[in-house]
């Protein structure tokens, strides 16, 4: 049973635009769905791997402007910066990943952050490029109803979900834990840190291309401030899997769901829409205080509480 | 012929050497034991051969090939596993996981690591205990635990730091089994060891630094009788 | 190079030395938590923030001088951290959890809530305090009557940087010669032997975060008649703060100071010659240089090695 409950679920999730949803409910789906897999490419670098990166807007916003410069710079459809983002990503996870990963714990999690700023500023000041500011905006839209949008993001979580859950059950899942564990001890075993941490940042950083590719293709139009943000993209990415879950194959889609409801929750009470910042602070304090290893993770505190709860 | 020979090696931390102009070999099949007073600079050794310090002069070389300049990973695949004085098992994997992330170094196969694993367990006698997280395990079951995932990265040889530190007698005594019935299966064996009485029973020659050099290398009975390192060493440790 | 060149490479320099002083201000006091509580402060930037706001009321309300605000701003920060420390980063430094940045991540958050509680109160428009002497400048010629080339040096940054020097002193001082300074500097060396010395390592952690705060907070008060306020300012100055640090060698002081004058003058060169929007990217590309070339910070290539374990 427990083998088919991802097949099962994303057969529900595939069936949910058949009871006729409307575009807000559509468009709410669809971003659980994004940020679900942007959070499963995340923990399979911070969760397993131990590596705290702070910059997850930096892989983010690379794939979405390979797929806006494509679109901008050569007229072929946005689209083609799904397969192109991987190639281009690729290269620039094993840049960062060079740079960055000679650094330990929270040194590797501010250097992450400081090339997120790097990128974001780039792309503000390469105008010629990226059109700075002004931003990239595709001006034929592919389609306007929201369904196929949400089977393409479905496919590509379904599909990310596979792999993670395959790379984690795998010799390179031991690894990454390892690594995660004691990084000494795992070099003395003979596991070459280097280059596996450099893989699980650069798989990591093709999921959440891909998911910033689609982002530049589904919203139709992307600027350096959206898709580099430090607390939209980077922090929110961190908090879907503190929330959901660390190191948990479901974390990351528990916390989408728990993290774009919130904003929408937030964002829908007028006067609290201002300080939806205020809201996130406050429960990733709460979370990490109390629930350091969020909803789904190995958390004592929250199994006695359950526990205590069945027995009275 | 020698596995491993360690040849003038020198090491030296800003102006201080933490070892000076160290050589001795260990034959295969042997057990050769590492003693010295604290601070002598075993461990230190222990880091050069494994890789994780490379030596300031000289080399070491391993089934005749130079290893020194090699990363830890690269030294262990070569066949040259370590155990740590300060213990470091991957503290929230199960005593199995462990174990299986280092068998996993000669196989991708999930079963050949697996069974590798559940032998090694067997042999180290860890079995009983494979299913439990390993932060949760008492001291003398994580020093075999260092000693059962050094094994299973299928070495031709085994460097065991302290292996034997804060056991109680009954742990004391599985542990010299263990380690006997490692040199049984033709592993050479380094070991560092304050217990005395072990290291006597168990070596078969046994090298003596103090102060980063090397100052006795001989058969138990050889160096029980040298006066220099009666002087350094066992005066101290009897003594006490 | 001709005169009129040589005039604007030397004005660069010296007011990259001039915002190099004040760098070094917020770096040293992200360098105190560091050494201290071995963990990097994200919210350090937002708690600077907090102090401009302080002197921007003030100066709003009640017309006091923002130089003068140091005296309100200071404590309320120390206060600030106080809480902070005791109350969210020390429980949360006794969780135990997959993920060892907590902390970390922690005053990230720290950082938003401020972030956005200034922009509900403030509203996240640019506020300056516009004082009479803001662009009131000095010129070399003024001291030096017959001097070859001319300088001109602006007074507000000059005198914040004057504060800055004054402040640091004061510091190295508290440091150097107190009982507690030198309690502070046990901690950051080896806490377990502090300990054993009979120091209160947890009173040591909670007031250097406390006086982390202050200073970065005496900072904001240092760049208000020279900057611009709005309350997303904390998260570029925090980067500064990190950059200087990982320059100057992890938790130490000197380099800290080292680092923010070489940060400094950098940012002053890249706006001169290569154009304003690219000086944070000048920062970076130091940043990035120097984790490559020195990883132990500019101060190791004039200390010899320590030893190490």
């Amino acid at each position: 049973m427990k083998k088919y409950l991802p097949l099962l679920i994303a057969g529900i999730l595939a069936l949910l635009p058949l009871i006729g949803l409307s575009s807000y409910w559509m468009h709410i789906l669809i971003l659980v769905i994004m940020w679900s897999v942007i959070g499963m490419a995340w923990n399979l670098l911070g969760g397993y791997c131990g590596q705290v990166s702070f910059g997850h807007a930096a892989f983010f916003g690379v794939g979405a402007y390979t797929a806006g410069i494509l679109y901008n710079k050569t007229g072929m459809s946005a689209w083609w910066g799904l397969p192109a983002s991987i190639v281009v990503v690729a290269l620039f996870a094993l840049l960062i990943g060079y740079i960055c990963l000679r650094l330990k714990g929270p040194f590797f999690a501010l250097g992450t952050l400081a090339m997120g700023v790097i990128l974001r500023v780039t792309a503000e000041n390469l105008t010629t490029i990226t059109e700075g500011d002004l931003g990239i905006m595709i001006r034929e839209r592919t389609w306007i109803d929201k369904t196929y949008y949400f089977y393409i993001i479905l496919i590509l979580a379904v599909a990310s979900f596979f792999v993670v859950k395959k790379v984690i059950e795998s010799k390179l899942g031991y690894y990454f834990v390892a690594i995660r564990e004691d990084q000494d001890a795992a070099e003395s075993l003979g596991i070459n840190t280097t280059f596996y941490k450099t893989v699980a940042l650069s798989l990591s950083a093709v999921i959440t291309g891909l998911a910033g590719a689609f982002y530049t293709n589904y919203m139709g139009y992307i600027d350096p401030k959206i898709v580099f943000a430090l607390h939209d993209i980077s922090i929110v990415t961190i908090m879907v899997v503190m929330v959901g879950g660390v190191a948990t194959f479901w974390g990351p889609f528990v916390g989408a769901i728990i993290m774009v409801f919130l904003a929408e929750l937030i964002r829908s009470i007028p006067k609290l829409g201002a300080a939806h910042h205020t809201f996130f602070g406050i429960l990733l304090i709460l979370i990490i205080i109390y629930l350091p290893n969020g909803i789904t993770g190995d958390n004592p505190k929250l199994k006695r509480l359950l526990r205590m709860g069945k027995t009275t | 012929m020698s596995m491993l020979e360690v040849k003038n090696v020198s090491r030296f931390f800003g102006g201080l050497a933490a070892l000076t102009d160290i050589s001795f070999s260990v034959e295969k099949g042997e057990i050769l034991g590492l003693i010295g007073p604290n601070g002598a600079g075993k461990t230190t050794l222990f880091n050069v051969v494994n890789g994780f310090y490379g030596p300031s002069e000289g080399e070491v070389l391993f089934n005749q090939a130079r290893i020194s300049g090699l990363k830890p990973h690269q030294v262990c695949i070569r066949g040259i596993a370590r155990t740590f004085q300060v213990v470091k098992p991957l503290q929230r994997m199960s005593v199995l996981d462990n174990v299986i992330a280092s068998a996993y170094l000669r196989t991708g196969s999930r079963a050949v690591a697996e069974t590798k694993a559940v032998e090694t367990l067997k042999f180290t006698g860890l079995y009983d205990d494979r299913d439990i997280i390993s932060k949760g395990l008492p001291l003398g079951k994580r020093k075999k635990l260092e000693i059962a995932r050094a094994l299973a990265t299928g070495p031709e040889m085994i460097l065991l730091d302290e292996s034997f530190a804060g056991l109680n007698p009954t742990e004391l005594n599985e542990s010299i089994e263990i380690i006997r019935n490692i040199k049984a299966t033709g592993i050479t064996i380094m070991i560092i060891e304050h217990h005395m009485k072990v290291i006597m029973s168990i070596s078969d020659r046994i090298v003596v630094l103090n102060y980063g050099q090397k100052i006795a290398e001989g058969t138990p009975e050889e160096i029980r009788s040298n006066p220099l390192v009666i002087e350094a060493y066992l005066g101290e440790a009897q003594n006490a | 190079m001709t005169a009129p060149q040589v005039e604007v490479l030397l004005q660069t320099i010296l007011s990259g030395l001039l915002l190099g002083g004040l760098y070094a201000l917020i770096g040293i006091g992200m360098t105190l938590i560091m050494g201290v509580m071995k963990i990097i402060n994200l919210a350090h930037g937002e708690l600077m923030m907090v102090g401009m706001y302080i002197a921007y009321v003030l100066f709003s309300t009640f017309h006091i001088d923002p130089y003068l605000s140091i005296l309100v701003a200071a404590p309320a920060l120390f206060l600030l951290g106080v809480f902070l420390q005791k109350f969210l980063i020390n429980p949360v430094m006794k969780v135990d959890a997959i993920i060892p940045e907590n902390q970390v991540i922690l005053t990230v958050g720290i950082g938003m809530v401020l972030a956005n509680i200034a922009t509900i109160i403030f509203s996240s428009d640019y506020k300056t305090t516009p004082v009479d002497y803001a662009t009131k400048a000095w010129y070399l010629s003024d001291i030096w009557k017959t001097s070859p080339i001319e300088i001109s040096l602006s007074l507000p940054w000059t005198v914040s940087f004057c504060c800055a020097l004054a402040i640091t002193g004061g510091l190295w001082f508290f440091l150097g010669k107190t009982d507690m300074g030198k309690s502070i500097r046990a901690t950051a060396q080896d806490k377990d032997a502090a300990l054993l010395m009979g120091v209160n390592v947890e009173k040591m952690r909670v007031v250097t975060f406390g006086l982390g705060s202050a200073l970065v907070g005496s900072a904001g008060c240092l760049f208000i008649p020279i900057y611009y306020l709005y309350p997303d300012l904390g998260g570029q100055f925090t980067l500064t703060a990190f950059v200087i640090t990982i320059l100057g060698g992890l938790g130490s002081t000197v380099g800290a100071i080292v680092g923010g004058l070489i940060l400094g003058v950098f940012e002053s060169l890249t706006s001169t010659y290569a154009g304003m929007g690219w000086a944070p990217v000048g920062r970076f590309v130091i940043f990035l240089a120097a984790l490559i070339f020195v990883p132990q910070g500019i101060m190791s290539l004039f200390t010899r090695k320590r030893f190490g374990k």
